[in-house]
């Protein structure tokens, strides 16, 4: 891509406020030349462009960022059109699986290797697990005082089924050094300022999640080629840590002998404060932990708030609650803000990190508004708060209850 | 030029200066025709420096710049010449900062996000958007709002 860097050079020179004084205007100029707008990107509908649902919100549209609804995730197996969207950078303008490698490398790597999609496809078994990812910022909105951001209220979770190799085969094909800690992924998305020389994102996972089960190296999504948007051809897999660590449009693995250095790898990108702080509190990057496995959480998918049913009318609610790595144990409701809890009925996950259905009728005593909250509690007795867990400065891991809104009359 | 008339270097000296003052107009022409009005939802630019903005008042209806969502104010038009050749507007209207907040946004995308220096023009753009886009106080917990009632049969 042509870059302009003599003009870049020209404007820094000249102070913005002189030049501007000189020519008696505001604005100095804006030359963004040379630059190709991205076909794929120049429509501004996110139903046409990544075929999403049209209930879907767009957060930001550069880079794009999209979320879903409660009622919108009823499925059990989340379809694309209703997966939200989180990039850190610009999507990749051509990606060709043909000619795309995995590198695998690092210090800790015993030999460096490269293969294509074609064999790792071929060399090594394939398996399919359905697996919740969910962004670590998701229920953002919701903290105060703010924090930046995309401001991500309850729709930033899917549970697709996702088909793939375990990244285990793949290192153990390479050789992994005994000094290994951590992998770091590098993918092919483009820095917002297009600076071919930034990672968007560069994140990664520890070895030992590395070698679980069901952490892939995934080709394929709900059956299909893993929609673009969502990493085509070749996207990192690691369900029960923020979505961050699953990194899209992979070409390059680092097995790492210390804790990965890629870009939003540190503090304070996906990090909470390690001990507890007043919100607001300025939270030095030194005193910051990198968030691993994602709290327990549950969401009323139906019916859709603002249901008007009438007296004496049972209600029918269902949803999904997922754990990180842990189960969900028990799934509880209540109609009058938690002064009593009933238990719904939940069901087994179908495999590890996959999110688990809940149901249950509710009967109303009286005529009036109700609040329908969930509570999920996963196998170490840990339930969701009611209100906004701890304040962080960036705002992660809001688990607080869901709730819908229902009038009997 | 002694032995001409003061008249006549008069106007040598005003003939000059306007054909200084055309090519001066030449050149920032020349410079407007390259230049880019604010993207469309979802297009992307080479962002390396602001954008021009020209005409924006036409473009604000009830308080509201249509384009980008930006709320009309003293300093639009630097807030969608610096932040939108960058990123979406959304990334701006969804966030609420104090003036301290909106500094430090602006100094982390200075110090990783390849931002420019903003020069003299920062001060009219943290005013803008601490005024416009200061933090609400909303509580622990905040009730339900919006709700789309509907009739629900089972």
């Amino acid at each position: 891509m042509k870059k302009s860097f003599n003009r870049r050079k020209f404007i820094k020179n000249a102070s913005l406020g002189s030049m501007a004084a000189l020519l008696g205007a505001e604005i100095v100029y804006a030359l963004p030349e040379g630059y190709t707008p991205l076909a794929l990107q120049q429509n501004q509908d996110p139903g046409k462009l990544f075929g999403k649902h049209k209930e879907m919100r767009v957060l930001n549209d550069l880079p794009w960022n999209i979320e879903a609804q409660a009622h919108l995730l009823d499925d059990s197996v989340t379809p694309a059109a209703k997966m939200f969207i989180r990039n850190n950078g610009l999507i990749p303008e051509e990606i060709d699986p043909e000619s795309w490698t995995l590198t695998i490398k690092g210090e800790s790597v015993t030999q460096e290797k490269t293969y294509s999609l074609e064999t790792l496809k071929s060399q090594f078994p394939m398996h399919t697990y359905q697996l919740v990812l969910e962004c670590g910022g998701n229920g953002r909105s919701e903290y105060y005082p703010p924090a930046k951001g995309n401001q991500w209220t309850i729709g930033a979770v899917s549970c697709a089924s996702w088909t793939g190799i375990r990244l285990r085969d793949v290192l153990r094909d390479v050789g992994v050094n005994e000094d290994a800690v951590y992998i770091g992924y590098y993918g092919a998305d483009t820095h917002l300022s297009r600076d071919p020389d930034k990672n968007p994102i560069s994140r990664g996972i520890p070895l030992n999640k590395a070698m679980e089960d069901q952490t892939l190296l995934a080709f394929a999504m709900n059956g299909e080629d893993i929609p673009v948007a969502h990493g085509y051809p070749l996207r990192l897999i690691a369900s029960g840590f923020p979505a961050s660590a699953s990194g899209k449009w992979i070409h390059t693995l680092s097995i790492r002998n210390k804790i990965h250095d890629g870009e939003k790898m540190a503090p304070p990108s996906y990090s909470v404060p390690c001990e507890p702080v007043e919100p607001g509190t300025e939270v030095p990057n030194e005193a910051m932990c990198i968030i691993e496995n994602m709290p327990v959480k549950s969401l009323i998918t139906y019916p859709k708030s603002g249901a008007l049913i009438g007296a004496g009318q049972p209600l029918s609610i269902r949803g999904h609650a997922w754990a990180g790595a842990k189960k969900v144990q028990t799934v509880d409701y209540s109609i009058d803000f938690g002064a009593t809890w009933k238990s719904c009925s939940l069901q087994e996950p179908v495999n590890p990190f996959a999110w688990q259905r809940f149901e249950a009728t509710i009967s109303f005593p009286e005529k009036g508004y109700y609040e329908v909250w969930a509570k999920a509690t996963d196998s170490d007795g840990i339930s969701q708060p009611m209100l906004t867990p701890g304040w962080n400065p960036k705002g992660y891991l809001n688990n607080a209850c869901h709730r819908i809104a229902i009038k009997i009359s | 030029m002694q032995h001409l008339p003061t008249n006549l270097r008069l106007l040598m000296g005003a003939g000059l200066l306007i054909l200084v003052l055309i090519g001066i107009g030449v050149y920032f022409q020349t410079e407007q025709l390259e230049t880019d009005t604010i993207p469309k939802d979802g297009e992307i630019r080479n962002a390396e420096a602001p954008l021009q903005v020209d005409g924006i008042e036409s473009q604000v209806e009830n308080g509201i710049h249509e384009p980008t969502g930006f709320i009309a104010g003293e300093g639009l038009s630097l807030v969608i010449a610096h932040c939108t050749a960058c990123h979406s507007a959304k990334l701006v209207t969804q966030n609420r900062a104090d003036r301290e907040g909106w500094e430090k946004i602006i100094r982390w995308m200075q110090r990783t996000q390849n931002l420019w220096d903003l020069g003299e023009q920062e001060a009219a753009i943290l005013d803008y958007l601490s005024e416009n886009y200061a933090p609400v106080q909303t509580g622990r917990r905040r009730p339900l709002t919006n709700i789309d009632w509907y009739e629900l049969k089972e």
